[in-house]
């Protein structure tokens, strides 16, 4: 197990460049979730890593050891990809013992560890088949379990969870942040949805453009969103985002933008209220309701009540904002950070 | 196993009678087994005539032979034939000789009597006879066994080299990304453009500087390396998944693991397709061994057989039967590799 240095990575193909400049370490045992759009160089920042890519300018080094040259094969990382990569022709068991044969362990050894890893993911009726004939979810299994049997310095996982139903997604997430408590190893972990990234992680680096937006725990990039893209890719449904003059009070002052999360604009009295807005959409979901509703200047908004709600489309509904949950963002979508969190209350 | 071929032999288009598609497809496909299985069968048979029965006119299509009976007084067996006679009647009678338009005939049961009869009076009595010497005689006099096996040793050695070195460069051509990659593939195939007998000279010449004349690498060095072979196997290791290959190198393979674990059992059937290729080239190829190998002992089939047609006159029983025994191992090498051709390896580790 072993900790990542990224310095100054860039990636160009041709006169694209697709890493701009990334700066990244990453602890021994730590869960860290690449998520960003598509096109936004996660996949390519983890090829990176792995060794599939070269680096156009930057330096890796895993445990201390520069690797920015080492071929993947001698990086002693292990990889899940998102199509498995199962070889075909061979059974389970000649998958996750092929990469401990061409380490030279011993027939014993690769016997046991790939028992262990098969006991630990439920595979031993199926160490005979070949993947042909597994399920989804199975070869999804035992891409993990060729990863385990490495015992490498880092996992790496490329969206391993985007070819399986939702269900099944959600299982195996859980199974997932099992492995981790279980067996502790650096994992890092690449994917669009923003879920697994919330549920999964230690750390989160969001991605944008070939650069990193913001790294934290989950829940620092849900409190305390550096930016506009941040604010907006963190969070189901979106955060809310207004222009500063529409809300009373928070015209004066350096930001442009206002953002707040649905569960923090409630319905109220009119004379409380920020805002009136009308009632596009209902989306009852029994435990919650989101409310789709168009403000002034046909601004978006999207409320989320606890419980069930009686309104229906066309109804009018005034809402206030919760001053302690606003964000607020200047002209260049840089978080306001000089303003002390929870601001001023209303007058 | 009839019930299988019955149902293959009757498959119509679906429902209950015979539509006229049916029969137009029955039709086409009879005429497709005729065209391509009549000259087969027609060298089959023809490979069991005599010399006299092959030049005979009209041609049979079976091997028949005129019957012969022994007559007391007369040393050689004399042939046979149906006569019919003046009043009408038919008898089987021997002929001694002919002389013009009159045969002198016999008749086997009283052999003391010569009789007259006008030579279009008579039919040859014939049977079914296979001159089976066709196939004894060159297995003795000519050394069939030292020519098939020269024969066998260039199409499996050949067939080998061939399916290594064209996967290794196939290999370096599918995977690797480097300078010049598109200029090697394109100079690979533009080889295709050149026939053998324009290089026929040169090659001969550096054939003749390495010292292998009238040795069987002469044969199976220099096609080793085949452009059909190379864009073929190319071609489908470009359809195995990058992920696999990058799998395998994230399992700590090397590049030779990569491509004997991995790519060489997944090109299977690209692997057989080829090999069939090469065993029907090498077994069949004329021209160029005809050139190099000179002497009678590193001769190969075809080459020998070669000798069967000489300047003056040819054994066409001989060259045929030769050539139906020469046609029997490519036959069978097709029908072990052919289900690779059909299928390929119907499973894979992909979503």
């Amino acid at each position: 197990m072993a900790g990542l240095e990224l310095r100054g990575i860039r990636k160009d193909y041709g006169s694209t460049a697709v890493l701009k400049g990334i700066d990244l370490s990453i602890a021994d045992g730590e869960f860290v979730v690449f998520v960003g759009p598509s096109g936004c160089g996660k996949s390519t920042l983890l090829r990176v890593i792995a060794g599939l890519e070269t680096v156009t300018a930057g330096d890796i080094s895993i445990d201390g050891a520069e690797v920015t040259r080492t071929a993947a094969s001698d990086r002693g990382l292990a990889m899940v990809f998102q199509s498995y990569a199962l070889y075909p022709h061979m059974t389970v068991h000649q998958n996750m013992s092929f990469a401990l044969e061409n380490m030279g362990i011993a027939k014993a050894e690769i016997a046991a560890r790939v028992d262990r890893a098969a006991r630990m993911l439920r595979l031993t009726d199926y160490l005979q088949r070949r993947p042909a004939a597994l399920s989804g979810g199975q070869r999804q299994r035992v891409a993990i379990g060729r990863a385990i049997v490495r015992d490498p310095k880092i996992f790496l996982f490329d969206e391993p969870l985007s070819n399986l139903d939702a269900e099944l997604r959600v299982a195996t997430r859980k199974e997932l942040a099992a492995l981790h408590a279980e067996i502790g190893g650096t994992m890092i972990y690449v994917t669009h949805d923003q879920v697994e990234a919330m549920t999964l992680a230690d750390r989160i680096v969001v991605l944008n453009g070939g650069r990193i937006e913001q790294i934290g725990t989950p829940l620092e990039l849900y409190n305390r969103p550096a930016n506009l893209f941040v604010a907006g890719f963190i969070g189901s449904p979106r955060m809310n985002l207004l222009p500063t003059e529409l809300v009373r009070g928070e015209a004066a002052g350096p930001a442009a933008t206002l953002g707040i999360r649905p569960e923090h604009v409630e319905p109220c009295q009119e004379a409380d209220a920020d805002l009136t807005v009308r009632i596009d959409l209902v989306e009852q979901l029994g435990g919650e309701t989101f409310l789709y509703a168009t403000g002034p200047n046909d601004i978006p908004l999207t409320i989320r009540c606890d419980g069930q709600s009686r309104l229906v489309r066309g109804d009018l509904l005034p809402v206030r904002l919760r001053r302690d949950h606003l964000h607020r963002f200047d002209a260049a979508g840089l978080a306001c950070r000089s303003e002390p969190l929870p601001a001023r209350s209303p007058s | 196993m009839t019930g299988k071929l019955r149902r293959l032999l009757l498959a119509r288009r679906g429902g209950a009678s015979w539509h006229w598609t049916d029969v137009a497809s029955y039709a086409y496909l009879a005429l497709g087994v005729l065209l391509m299985f009549g000259p087969v069968l027609w060298l089959a048979l023809s490979s069991f005539k005599t010399p006299a029965a092959l030049l005979e006119f009209p041609p049979s299509l079976l091997p028949m032979a005129q019957s012969e009976v022994s007559v007391p007084g007369y040393p050689q067996p004399l042939p046979l034939f149906q006569v019919t006679m003046e009043d009408g009647s038919v008898r089987e009678l021997a002929q001694v000789r002919r002389v013009g338009i009159v045969a002198q005939m016999v008749d086997p049961a009283a052999p003391g009597q010569t009789i007259r009869v006008p030579a279009d009076r008579r039919t040859p009595v014939r049977h079914m006879a296979l001159a089976v010497e066709n196939y004894t005689d060159p297995l003795t006099q000519f050394d069939f066994l030292r020519f098939l096996r020269n024969s066998l040793v260039v199409t499996v050695v050949a067939t080998i080299i061939t399916l290594i070195i064209n996967s290794m460069a196939a290999y370096a051509l599918s995977v690797y990304e480097f300078r010049g990659k598109s200029v090697a593939m394109l100079g690979v195939i533009g080889t295709l453009m050149i026939p053998i007998t324009i290089i026929l000279a040169p090659v001969y010449l550096v054939v003749t500087k390495l010292g292998f004349v009238d040795s069987l690498w002469a044969v199976i060095l220099p096609g080793a390396a085949t452009p059909t072979g190379v864009f073929l196997l190319r071609q489908y290791m470009l359809t195995i998944p990058r992920d696999l290959i990058e799998a395998a190198r994230m399992d700590k393979a090397s590049e030779w693991r990569i491509y004997a674990r991995i790519v060489m059992p997944l090109s299977m059937p690209a692997l057989a397709v080829l090999a069939i290729f090469s065993v029907m080239w090498r077994w069949n190829e004329f021209l160029w061994p005809l050139a190099v190998l000179t002497k009678t002992e590193v001769h190969t089939l075809p080459i020998a057989l070669n000798a069967f047609q000489g300047e003056l006159q040819t054994q066409w029983h001989y060259l045929l039967a030769m050539t139906v025994v020469t046609l029997l191992p490519v036959a069978l090498v097709f029908a072990f590799l052919q289900r690779f051709i059909t299928s390929g390896i119907a499973n894979t580790g992909m979503k």
